[in-house]
């Protein structure tokens, strides 16, 4: 589980009451449940899993098991600004890879992390279903088509300045 | 209702909504308006027109003149041009890459001559947030049909007769999996969309739910009422926002019109559709696995049987189809069984829809019969490879599939001919490759996937895939040796044998098929530790052509590692040693005095 403790305010337990109650607490709805959580905290820590497993009344294990197994669930939070460069088939073939490296380098962050800062976050998804603009990049909803290695630059510095 | 003069269909696809189209009907309403011709003009925001790699699309109808790459800087041209004087804008006209002429109709671009839009009829012609729109194209015709007509049997009959095989991957019989279905008494049935698309690579499923979301109610409830279930359940990508966006709403509206709740059409029959969200796993693809998923388990296959079809969600018959199997549906009622099955082969009737994408000059998605060959899709309809360069395979099926190459290229595509050689149809990614792709790391991006995605349950597909993609890497790194290959085949055979689900059965065709296909590329790899296709970086190396090299010092100014010596106007010499091949020096000289060998 993730190694940061994580402070839970009365209102986080009442937000959680409320989507659980939403999907009338029922077990079969945890994954709609796991995404309304993660939508308004932005990722779904150990403290926030447990109270959801009470709420929709299933264990934390299955739960950590649900969280673990499906990649669009995640324990860290993202950046603000979550940069996503598409690594399907159709960007892979036009150079996601560089593109992808050139992220990493610049920012000296690997896949998954997030910059101390809590800043740039980098993550690969698998096909946005843009191929006609391969390869892709998003940051946050904002989709970068036909990006190359020299673009990477002029990417990040569009969100240099922003907080 | 206000009549409209002309209609401007603006592509509002993931693709060229990507490239600004947010803005552009935006842009185009605005320049509407200034000329004050917003009550006779009307903007349509319509779902993906295929053509994704001339994106953003603008089609002005009624006389189907199709603008290409339209940013929103050009919607007062169109405007004043085109709706005012009416003169077409000619820079915003495809060219046709051969005759060098602009083309105004797309139904005269080679992209669109071979297509039959089935599946994708509204795609691009309708708006998918009016229910209108759909019911004046016939929809919720086949419906009715249905229920006041042929009952369950006959309408399951229809479909068996159409011969339409299941368009997700596995090509099962549709029909008859509704017979199962329909066979098998309970107090409660149920019936299942997979919108999970999961291949990356195929976004089809998206195109349909985002561009005709009611073709996929429409079919799920006459679905619902073949074979007695009253409830539909939509599997759907939480990555695809704007198609739950859509879908929820074309069931708000299909409810407020009766087409969806209790005694629709006043024949008693009742049927509703809830959504459930995948949460980005592959192996949900597989119906055992998200049926579990939909139950809020993970998303792990089970041993088949039994089958959905006797116990699914919650124990009860389940029939589980994919998006664009459903879009077929109301089509087959309509027309007639006879009708479709005359389209495409004697055993995979109708279209199929293709992602085209890759190294192919007109990416995007496309509709064709069945039986039309690769050499159609890859060089009529896509436009031959991008750059001139040469093609070197294809690949079908996504990470279950294989790489077809130029022998292949006259083979028709169908259901049984792609397996036939080593390949399989999958959801209809279909990516082009050149000159400039390696076999054997293309291998390894697919087995990279999969090992991500295996869920984990059995063993051949937990270790043994993750076995073969060690060796794969190990092949690029150039330390690979010649009894690898033998390895790889023997392992590549085990796991499709004894895997438990579809996902470990094909995990290994990419290797199979590349090993089979692009064997000398394999060796070369190995035995010379050579890529021929300049991709593997340990595998090649940068270096300076004597006679070329004049002593400029630039290579060895821009190396990031220092690795480059020599004195000013003297010959330059790198040292393998110490080289990264970031191809700085390649790049940085005037004189094509570096090399790669």
């Amino acid at each position: 589980m993730s190694s940061v403790k994580v402070e839970i305010h009365q209102e986080d337990v009442d937000k959680i009451q409320e989507i659980a109650k939403s999907y009338n607490n029922d077990p079969e709805a945890l994954i709609n449940a796991l995404h309304a959580t993660q939508d308004h905290f932005g990722y779904l820590p150990a403290e926030i899993q447990e109270i959801v497993a009470e709420e929709m009344n299933v264990s934390s294990a299955k739960v950590y098991g649900v969280v673990t197994f499906y990649s669009y669930f995640t324990m860290t939070p993202k950046g603000r600004y979550p940069i996503s460069i598409c690594t399907g088939t159709a960007c892979y073939v036009r150079g996601a890879e560089t593109v992808l490296d050139e992220f990493k380098r610049q920012l000296e962050l690997e896949v998954g992390e997030t910059s101390e800062n809590g800043k740039y976050s980098i993550n690969c998804l698998r096909c946005v279903g843009a191929c006609g603009l391969a390869p892709v990049v998003m940051v946050g909803d904002k989709t970068y088509g036909r990006v190359s290695p020299d673009g990477v630059k002029d990417i990040i510095a569009e969100y240099e300045d922003a907080e | 209702m206000v009549k409209h003069k002309m209609h401007l269909l603006v592509c509002g696809g993931t693709g060229c909504y990507a490239s600004a189209n947010g803005d552009l009907a935006k842009a185009l309403n605005e320049a509407l308006e200034i000329s004050g011709l917003q009550d006779e003009v009307q903007v349509v925001t319509t779902g993906c027109f295929g053509f994704c790699e001339k994106g953003p699309i603008v089609k002005v109808l009624p006389d189907n003149t199709f603008y290409v790459e339209v940013q929103p800087d050009d919607a007062e041209k169109i405007i004043q041009e085109h709706v005012i004087k009416g003169r077409k804008v000619d820079k915003l006209l495809y060219t046709d890459p051969d005759k060098k002429e602009k083309i105004a109709d797309s139904a005269h671009m080679d992209f669109y001559k071979k297509q039959i839009r089935i599946a994708l009829r509204n795609c691009g012609v309708i708006n998918p947030e009016d229910i209108d729109e759909y019911i004046s194209r016939d929809g919720y015709q086949a419906l009715g049909k249905v229920l006041g007509e042929l009952g369950p049997q006959k309408t399951i009959d229809t479909i068996k007769d159409s011969g339409l095989r299941g368009r997700g991957g596995g090509g099962f019989p549709a029909g008859l999996k509704w017979q199962f279905a329909k066979n098998n008494e309970s107090d409660e049935k149920y019936v299942v969309c997979n919108a999970d698309e999961g291949d990356p690579g195929a976004f089809m499923d998206r195109s349909i739910l985002e561009g005709d979301p009611h073709t996929v109610i429409e079919a799920m409830t006459i679905n619902g009422y073949a074979i007695g279930a009253n409830t539909g359940l939509v599997y759907i990508r939480a990555e695809y926002p704007l198609a739950i966006r859509r879908l929820k709403f074309a069931i708000n509206q299909a409810r407020e019109y009766g087409l969806l709740g209790e005694n629709i059409m006043d024949s008693g029959f009742d049927f509703d559709i809830q959504l459930r969200y995948g949460a980005g796993a592959f192996v949900c693809g597989e119906e055992t696995a998200l049926i579990h998923s939909m139950e809020g388990e993970r998303g792990e296959p089970t041993v088949k049987p039994p089958y959905p079809a006797e116990s699914g969600f919650r124990g009860k018959p389940t029939n589980v189809n994919n998006v664009e199997s459903y879009a077929n549906i109301p089509v087959i009622i309509n027309q007639g069984a006879d009708w479709f099955a005359k389209i495409g082969n004697k055993n995979s009737t109708g279209t199929k829809v293709f992602a085209l994408a890759g190294k192919v000059n007109n990416v995007g998605l496309i509709e064709v019969p069945m039986g039309t060959t690769l050499r159609e899709v890859i060089f009529e309809i896509g436009g031959g490879i991008k750059d001139g360069k040469k093609f070197k395979a294809v690949q079908t099926g996504g990470p279950s599939g294989g790489c077809l190459t130029d022998k292949h290229l006259d083979t028709p595509i169908d259901f049984d001919n792609l397996v036939k050689v080593g390949s399989m149809m999958g959801s209809g990614g279909m990516i082009v490759m050149d000159e400039d792709d390696c076999m054997v790391s293309v291998a390894k991006f697919y087995l990279d996937f999969t090992v991500e995605e295996s869920c984990g349950k059995c063993t051949p597909c937990r270790v043994g895939n993750k076995r073969l993609y060690e060796i794969l890497d190990k092949i690029t790194q150039g330390k690979g040796e010649p009894e690898d290959l033998d390895k790889l085949r023997n392992l590549g055979t085990v796991i499709k044998e004894t895997s438990l689900c579809g996902l470990g059965q094909t995990a290994p065709n990419p290797v199979i098929s590349t090993m089979e296909n692009f064997w000398e590329e394999y060796e070369q790899h190995v035995t010379d530790k050579k890529c021929a296709a300049g991709s593997c970086k340990n595998l090649m190396q940068y270096h300076i052509i004597e006679e070329n090299c004049v002593g400029c010092t630039a290579c060895a100014r821009k190396c990031p590692v220092n690795c480059i010596s020599g004195e000013k106007k003297q010959v330059h010499k790198i040292d393998q040693d110490l080289c990264i091949k970031c191809g700085n020096c390649m790049d940085v000289c005037k004189f094509n005095a570096v090399e790669i060998i």
